[in-house]
C-alpha cells in the first residue's frame, strides 16, 4: 500500500494526463459508435434481409484483435502511425460492431400490437420510430451501450504498445520495471471509470424511460 | 509489403517450422479451449445455484461488468509482475477472468426465463428440487446458456493473443513480431486467422446448440427469451451476442 | 418533457460539458490533426520521442529538459516501441528529435548488411552520416554507450565455461536464447551471430528487448543465454555474466541525437551537443539504476542529472 501511495505522490501528472487521454478516447468513439450504429441496426430491421449479414459482418469485425486494427488504420486513413484518431476510429468500429445487432434486436422486439396503434394513430413512420419504438426498444439498446462503454474502456490501454493507450501506458511502465504499484493503479482507475459510466447510462436510462418504474412499481 | 504477402507463404503454413501458422493456431485453440473449461467449471455451478434458488442474483447480474470492466492487459501485466513467472497461469488466470461473466449471467438468466409454470408441473409431478433443476429447468435454459458459452468464446479467442505479450505462443505471437518488425503482413495474417477461427468456432458451436439443445425447447424458449424487456430491464441480458445467437439458432 | 427527460438529458449533457472542458486545455487529439505543417501549431516545437525501454525514456526525459532549459518548447511523445515503429513516426512527422545509438541505427539502415570495416566510435558515426536518409541527421555522439550484449547466469558460465560469444559456438544448439521479436531478424541479432561467430542456437523464444520478461526468464531458467542491455541495472542485482564480444557484432553504441533537418536549429544542436559532451557511460547506468531500482521518475531523475552537470 505504501508503495502505491509513493507512486502516487511522485506520478501525479502522468497518472491525471493518462486518466484524461483514456476517457477521451473511450467516449468519443462510443458516441460516434452509437450515432452511426442507431441508423445501421434500424436499416437492418427494416429491410429484413439485411440483418443476417448484419450480425455475420458485426460478428467478424468484432473479432479482429484490435492491435492490428490499430496499426492498419493509418494505411486505411492516411493517419500518421501515433495518432489517437487511429484509436477512436478502431474503438468506434467495434462500438458500431456491438451495437447494430443490438439496436436491431431491441427494435425487433418491440411489441407489434404498440406500433400498430402507433400507425393507427396516424404516426408516420419516421416520428414512429423516433417517439415510439426506439424509446420503447431503450433498454435493451442501452443495455448495449453499457457493454460498449466498458469494452471501449478496457480496449484503449492495447494503445499503449503505440504509446497511445491511456491507462495503458501505467500498465505498461509497471512492465517494464517490474514495479506493481502503477499497475494497480492503473486497474482501480480502469475499474472506477467503468463503473462511473455504467452508472451514468443507467441513470439515464431511468429518466427516459419513466413508464418502466410505473410498471414495476404497480 | 514486397513478395507474398505472409499469410500465403507456403512456408509459413509448414508443419515442420516450430514458429509457423499451424504451430500458433494450435497452441492459440489450447488456450482457449483450457480458459473456457476453467471459466466454465467455476462460473456454471455457481450460475445453476443463483438461478435456481433466486438468492444472490445480484452476483450473477452484476458478475457482467464488473468482469468485463477489468482490462485484460492490466490485469496480465499485473499477475506477471506478482508472481514473477513465466508460464501460462498469469494468462490461464486473466482469460478465466473473461469467461466467467458470460458464462455466470447467461446461466441464471436462462434459468430465470423458464416458464414457471413448467417448474410448478415438475414439483406438482413429485420431482425434487435437483430434478426440477436437471430435467426441466436446465434443458429449457439451455439455449441461454449456450449463447453465453459462445459469447465467451468469442471474447477469449479475440483476447488469447495477449499471450504472445508475455512471450508465449498463440496467434498473437503474429500481432508482437509484426509490430516489432514493422511486418504489415505478418500482423494482417495475425487477424485474418484469428478472425476466421472466431467464425468457424461459432459456426461449429451453433451446429452443437442445434444437436443439444431439445427441439422441444426451440420455439417456446426463443420467443420468449429474445428480448423481451423484463429480462432485459433487470440487466441480466447485457451481451448482444445472447439476443443475437438465440436468433440465430 | 417531464422533469425526468430533463434530467436525463442534463446528465448526458454535463457529462459532455465536462469532458470538453477537461479535454479543451490539453486535448490529446489536436496535437496530431494539424495541417501539413508535419508536427504541431508551433512550427517551433520539438516534438520527442523514445523506444518503449526504460533507458530510452530517460534519454528522451533527458534531450527534453535540456532543451526547455534554453527556451525551446517540448511535446513529449514517449514509449512508442520497437526501432521500427518509431522511425516510422519520425518519417510522418509525428516526432522530431530521439536518442539513438549509432552502432544499431546504422545496422538498421544498411538493412541487414555487414557494416564494413568499422568498429570504433569514430568510424561507425562516420559510416552512419553516409547512411542516413536525407531529412534526418544525427548529432554529437555522447561517451556514452549502451550495447546489446549476450548474457548469461554465473552457473551457465561455469558449466559451459564461456568467457566470449564465440565460446558458444560449440554449444549453442542445445541452448535457448531470449530476446525481443526483432532480434531474429536483425544483424545485430542472430544473422550476426550466425555469420561472424558461427553460433546458432537451438531454439530461440521472443520475449522483450532486455526487459523484464528476459531477465527473469534468464534468472529462472527458461532461456540460457538473453539479450540484456549494458547499463541495465539487473546485470548487476543479478550477477549476470556479459560474454565478451572480440568480433565487435554489437559495434560501437554511442548514445546521440536523432533529429529532423527541418526542426534543428543553433539553439538545439548547442543544447543537446553541451549534453552528449556530459554523458558517460558509468553516469548513464548509475542514473538509470535510480529508474529501473528505486523507481523514481525519469522527470526527478533526469533534473538530478541535468542539475548535477550544470545543464539546466
Amino acid at each position: 500500500m505504501n508503495e502505491i501511495w509513493t507512486y502516487l505522490s511522485e506520478n501525479q501528472a502522468t497518472v491525471l494526463d493518462a486518466l484524461q487521454q483514456h476517457v477521451v478516447l473511450a467516449v468519443l468513439p462510443l458516441l460516434i459508435g452509437v450515432a452511426v450504429a442507431l441508423p445501421v441496426g434500424y436499416l437492418g430491421v427494416r429491410y429484413g434481409w439485411l440483418y443476417h449479414p448484419l450480425l455475420n459482418v458485426s460478428g467478424l469485425v468484432y473479432s479482429i484483435p484490435s492491435l492490428a486494427v490499430f496499426v492498419a488504420l493509418p494505411y486505411v486513413l492516411g493517419t500518421k502511425i501515433l495518432s489517437p484518431v487511429n484509436i477512436v476510429v478502431a474503438l468506434a468500429l467495434y462500438t458500431v460492431a456491438l451495437m447494430a445487432r443490438t439496436v436491431a434486436d431491441g427494435l425487433r422486439s418491440v411489441d407489434p400490437t404498440l406500433t400498430e396503434a402507433a400507425t393507427a394513430m396516424g404516426y408516420k413512420r419516421t416520428r414512429r420510430l423516433l417517439e415510439v419504438e426506439l424509446p420503447l426498444a431503450a433498454p435493451v439498446i442501452l443495455a448495449g451501450v453499457r457493454v460498449a462503454a466498458v469494452s471501449n474502456i478496457s480496449l484503449v490501454s492495447v494503445g499503449a504498445l503505440l504509446g497511445v493507450g491511456g491507462l495503458g501506458a501505467l500498465f505498461t511502465r509497471g512492465f517494464q520495471l517490474f514495479y506493481t504499484a502503477p499497475i494497480i493503479v492503473g486497474i482501480v482507475l480502469s475499474i472506477a471509470l467503468a463503473g462511473i459510466a455504467d452508472l451514468l447510462i443507467v441513470l439515464f436510462q431511468r429518466a427516459v424511460t419513466p413508464w418502466a418504474r410505473a410498471v414495476k412499481g404497480a | 509489403m514486397d513478395g507474398t504477402p505472409y499469410l500465403l507463404d507456403g512456408a509459413n503454413w509448414a508443419w515442420s517450422s516450430s514458429g509457423s501458422i499451424p504451430h500458433l493456431l494450435l497452441a492459440h485453440l489450447g488456450y482457449t479451449g483450457l480458459s473456457v473449461l476453467v471459466g466454465f467449471l467455476i462460473a456454471f455451478p455457481v450460475g445453476l445455484l443463483i438461478g435456481h434458488t433466486g438468492k444472490g442474483s445480484f452476483i450473477a447480474i452484476n458478475a457482467g461488468n464488473a468482469g468485463r470492466s477489468l482490462p485484460t492487459l492490466g490485469l496480465l501485466s499485473l499477475l506477471v509482475v506478482y508472481m514473477s513467472s513465466q508460464g501460462f497461469l498469469p494468462v490461464l488466470i486473466a482469460l478465466v477472468v473473461l469467461v466467467i461473466p458470460p458464462i455466470l449471467t447467461s446461466t441464471y438468466a436462462g434459468l430465470r426465463t423458464v416458464d414457471p409454470n413448467a417448474v410448478d408441473a415438475a414439483r406438482g409431478m413429485g420431482m425434487s428440487s435437483t430434478q426440477v433443476l436437471f430435467r426441466v429447468e436446465l434443458p429449457m435454459a439451455l439455449p441461454v446458456v449456450f449463447g453465453g458459452v459462445r459469447a465467451a468464446v468469442l471474447q477469449v479467442v479475440a483476447t488469447a493473443t495477449v499471450a504472445a505479450y508475455v512471450g508465449l505462443s498463440g496467434l498473437g505471437r503474429l500481432l508482437v513480431d509484426g509490430l516489432a518488425l514493422n511486418d504489415y503482413g505478418r500482423m494482417v495474417a495475425g487477424a485474418v486467422v484469428v478472425a476466421a477461427l472466431a467464425v468457424v468456432l461459432d459456426l461449429l458451436l451453433g451446429l452443437v446448440q442445434r444437436y443439444v439443445v431439445s427441439p422441444g425447447i426451440t420455439g417456446r424458449g426463443l420467443s420468449r427469451a429474445r428480448g423481451t424487456r423484463s429480462v432485459a430491464e433487470s440487466g441480466t441480458v447485457p451481451e448482444p451476442e445472447l439476443v443475437t445467437s438465440k436468433g440465430s439458432s | 418533457m417531464n422533469r425526468r427527460n430533463l434530467l436525463g438529458l442534463a446528465l448526458v449533457g454535463s457529462l459532455t460539458a465536462t469532458l470538453a472542458a477537461c479535454g479543451g486545455g490539453d486535448d490529446p487529439l489536436a496535437t496530431d490533426s494539424t495541417p501539413a505543417a508535419g508536427g504541431s501549431a508551433d512550427a517551433k516545437t520539438i516534438i520527442v520521442g523514445s523506444a518503449n525501454f526504460p533507458e530510452s525514456e530517460l534519454l528522451a526525459e533527458m534531450y527534453s529538459q535540456v532543451l526547455e532549459a534554453k527556451g525551446v518548447t517540448v511535446q513529449r511523445k514517449f514509449n512508442i516501441g520497437a526501432r521500427e515503429l518509431y522511425l516510422k513516426a519520425l518519417d510522418d512527422g509525428s516526432i522530431d528529435l530521439l536518442p539513438e545509438y549509432n552502432g544499431a541505427l546504422l545496422a538498421y539502415y544498411l538493412k541487414g548488411d555487414a557494416p564494413q570495416g568499422v568498429s570504433s566510435p569514430e568510424t561507425v558515426l562516420d559510416a552512419l552520416k553516409k547512411e542516413i536518409p536525407s531529412g534526418l541527421e544525427v548529432l554529437d555522439q555522447s561517451a556514452a554507450e549502451d550495447k546489446d550484449s549476450l548474457s548469461v547466469t554465473s552457473e551457465t558460465k561455469s558449466k559451459y565455461n564461456l568467457t566470449s560469444i564465440a565460446d558458444l559456438a560449440p554449444v549453442a544448439k542445445d541452448l535457448t536464447i531470449g530476446a525481443g521479436p526483432e532480434f531474429q531478424e536483425r544483424y545485430q541479432g542472430l544473422k550476426g551471430l550466425q555469420e561472424l561467430y558461427g553460433v546458432e542456437f537451438g531454439t530461440f523464444r521472443p520475449l522483450d528487448a532486455g526487459g523484464p520478461l528476459t531477465v527473469a526468464a534468464l534468472k529462472d531458467g527458461s532461456i540460457q543465454v538473453g539479450n540484456i542491455f549494458t547499463t541495465d541495472s539487473s546485470i548487476e542485482t543479478n550477477k549476470f555474466v556479459v560474454l565478451e564480444d572480440p568480433k565487435n557484432l554489437f559495434l560501437a553504441q554511442n548514445v546521440l541525437p536523432l533529429i529532423r533537418s527541418s526542426k534543428n536549429n543553433s539553439t538545439v544542436t548547442e543544447a543537446l551537443n553541451a549534453f552528449s559532451a556530459k554523458l558517460t557511460t558509468e553516469s548513464l547506468t548509475k542514473y538509470l539504476a535510480q529508474v529501473q531500482v528505486d523507481k523514481k521518475t525519469s522527470a526527478a531523475v533526469a533534473k538530478d542529472f541535468l542539475s548535477a552537470n550544470g545543464l539546466v
